[in-house]
């Protein structure tokens, strides 16, 4: 955290990347783009690139982990090796691990898990590239590919996250703001509710400061839960028959 | 399976109580079981701290070692925290790999750390680009009563605090002492049908559907927030928490922590 003193992070009001303080990086989805999964997302939000993949629900392996009265949600986030600057070993980290739990817990509270007891219902998020942010892509990633296999949901998940840089509270760090800045905070929450699924700082902030940053991150995922609906209806909009 | 239904049957009845405004063991919602603290006690270790909060009962020990710094910090010291949730403290915890309970917990303990710069990592450079001081961090939990992040996040800035610098052992000279600057001091809550809970035990932890953890400095700045649980939790809630975190870590850092 310390490197980043001589870094110029705001400049006339704007960021190292032009943005102001409230603006999210561009976002693209697209909805049901692999063949074998039973639901899947590709989404970019500024240079990350993820995947989503869903199975099930299907049988639960092993079957002592079965619950008898609910599905069991199973969450893996993986970074390719070469989604980074310096390769990362395959396979799970700490981190990746924590992630993979945080982002679990993330969307568990829209499925309606009681549905499908002894079942697993499992989702995929692989970071194709990463910049900053990937844990929140990957939630958005996966709340749609849930919806495009058909899982029965309350409502979708939206991520982002906020993070202080140079002193201000700013909506959806960059790499260089997320390496080199304050804090950061992703959030999760079911946008049209204003229910917090999923909520992590690290860095350090005043209580003031969280509440700024909470707000703005209400107000970004208003934005984001109308990007993903706007994807899955325009998969579903058009007739081709995806079972080919 | 045995213990699971008993699990259930005392979930509810908690419920229920706490619907009624008590709490199983008489405590008032922000209230902390009993605390206490107990300092240098593993002689082998650089620094060592015993927290129990109620049943809970965590150890943490500090370990320090000269290493190789990372490429992109060649004048700072490393802090490496590390969590074991060992069969001995609960019938739940299975021994092998770390597993997402007890990485989490380290790295939720970590981030307090760091995010309050309770230690000064500068001062732990011996020779800038070859050497520093490695730091670990091991929290051992002996007895899991519920609440184990807020039980170790104690441990780790008391054992910091009495630890001292092994210079001898390696053959270094100079001052002993680890400057620590801050004392980042975890809360956690859960929400249990509208009520707010501080501290919560084993059976409040199972039978409230998700928890906040929030970690904060003398200042009264945070360094360090974790939600966890199946449940989501409304925006008004997590402002109250916020609230009440911040100045039970005040009272909990005014007794248990001296500058």
């Amino acid at each position: 955290m310390k490197k980043g003193e001589d870094i110029e992070f705001i400049k006339e009001g704007k960021r190292v990347d032009g943005r102001g303080f409230d603006e999210l990086r561009d976002i693209k989805i697209e909805v049901g783009v692999l063949k074998r999964a039973d639901g899947s997302c590709y989404l970019e939000l500024g240079n990350n690139k993820v995947i989503a993949a869903v199975y099930g629900p299907r049988e639960m392996h092993p079957r002592h982990a079965q619950d008898a009265k609910m599905a069991v949600v199973k969450f893996r986030y993986n970074m390719a090796p070469f989604s980074v600057d310096d390769r990362k070993r395959p396979g799970p980290d700490r981190r990746s691990v924590e992630i993979s739990k945080v982002s679990r817990e993330a969307v568990e509270p829209v499925i309606i898990k009681e549905y499908y007891p002894k079942t697993a219902i499992e989702v995929y998020v692989e970071i194709l590239q990463s910049d900053a942010g990937t844990r929140t892509a990957g939630i958005n990633a996966a709340s749609v590919a849930l919806a495009d296999a058909g899982i029965p949901m309350k409502d979708l998940v939206s991520s982002v996250a906020v993070g202080k840089v140079g002193g201000e509270v700013v909506l959806d760090l960059n790499a260089v703001e997320d390496n080199y800045g304050e804090a950061d905070m992703p959030i999760a929450m079911i946008a049209r509710r204003n229910v917090i699924t999923a909520l992590q700082m690290d860095g350090r902030m005043t209580k003031e400061e969280i509440e700024k940053g909470l707000k703005l991150a209400m107000n970004a995922c208003h934005q984001i839960y109308e990007l993903q609906r706007t994807a899955l209806l325009k998969r579903y909009d058009s007739s081709e028959d995806r079972a080919a | 399976m045995g213990l699971e239904i008993m699990d259930d049957v005392r979930k509810d009845y908690v419920r229920n109580m706490i619907a009624e405004g008590s709490r199983e063991d008489g405590r008032d919602f922000r209230e902390y079981r009993e605390i206490s603290v107990e300092r240098a006690i593993i002689e082998n270790a650089e620094g060592s701290a015993r927290v129990k909060i109620g049943t809970t009962d965590v150890l943490v020990g500090v370990k320090l070692e000269p290493g190789e710094p990372f490429p992109d910090t060649p004048g700072e010291g490393v802090i490496i925290t590390n969590a074991e949730l060992v069969p001995l403290a609960s019938p739940e915890f299975e021994s092998g790999p770390p597993n997402e309970n007890s990485i989490q917990l380290a790295r939720v303990v970590d981030r307090g750390i760091r995010g309050s710069e309770a230690i000064n990592i500068e001062k732990l450079c011996i020779e800038e680009g070859e050497k520093v001081w490695i730091v670990f961090l091991d929290i051992h939990v002996l007895d899991n009563g519920g609440n184990l992040v807020d039980a170790a996040a104690l441990g780790a800035i008391a054992a910091l605090q009495n630890t001292r610098l092994p210079n001898e052992r390696y053959n270094l000279t100079g001052d002993d002492t680890l400057l620590i600057e801050d004392t980042p001091v975890a809360v956690t809550m859960v929400e249990i049908d509208g009520n707010i809970l501080l501290d919560p035990d084993y059976i409040e932890e199972k039978a409230a559907t998700s928890r906040l953890t929030l970690i904060s400095n003398a200042d009264s700045t945070v360094s360090g927030i974790q939600k966890s649980g199946s449940d989501g939790m409304k925006e008004e809630v997590i402002l109250e928490m916020l609230e009440i975190g911040i100045e039970k870590a005040g009272e909990i850092r005014e007794k248990f922590l001296p500058a």
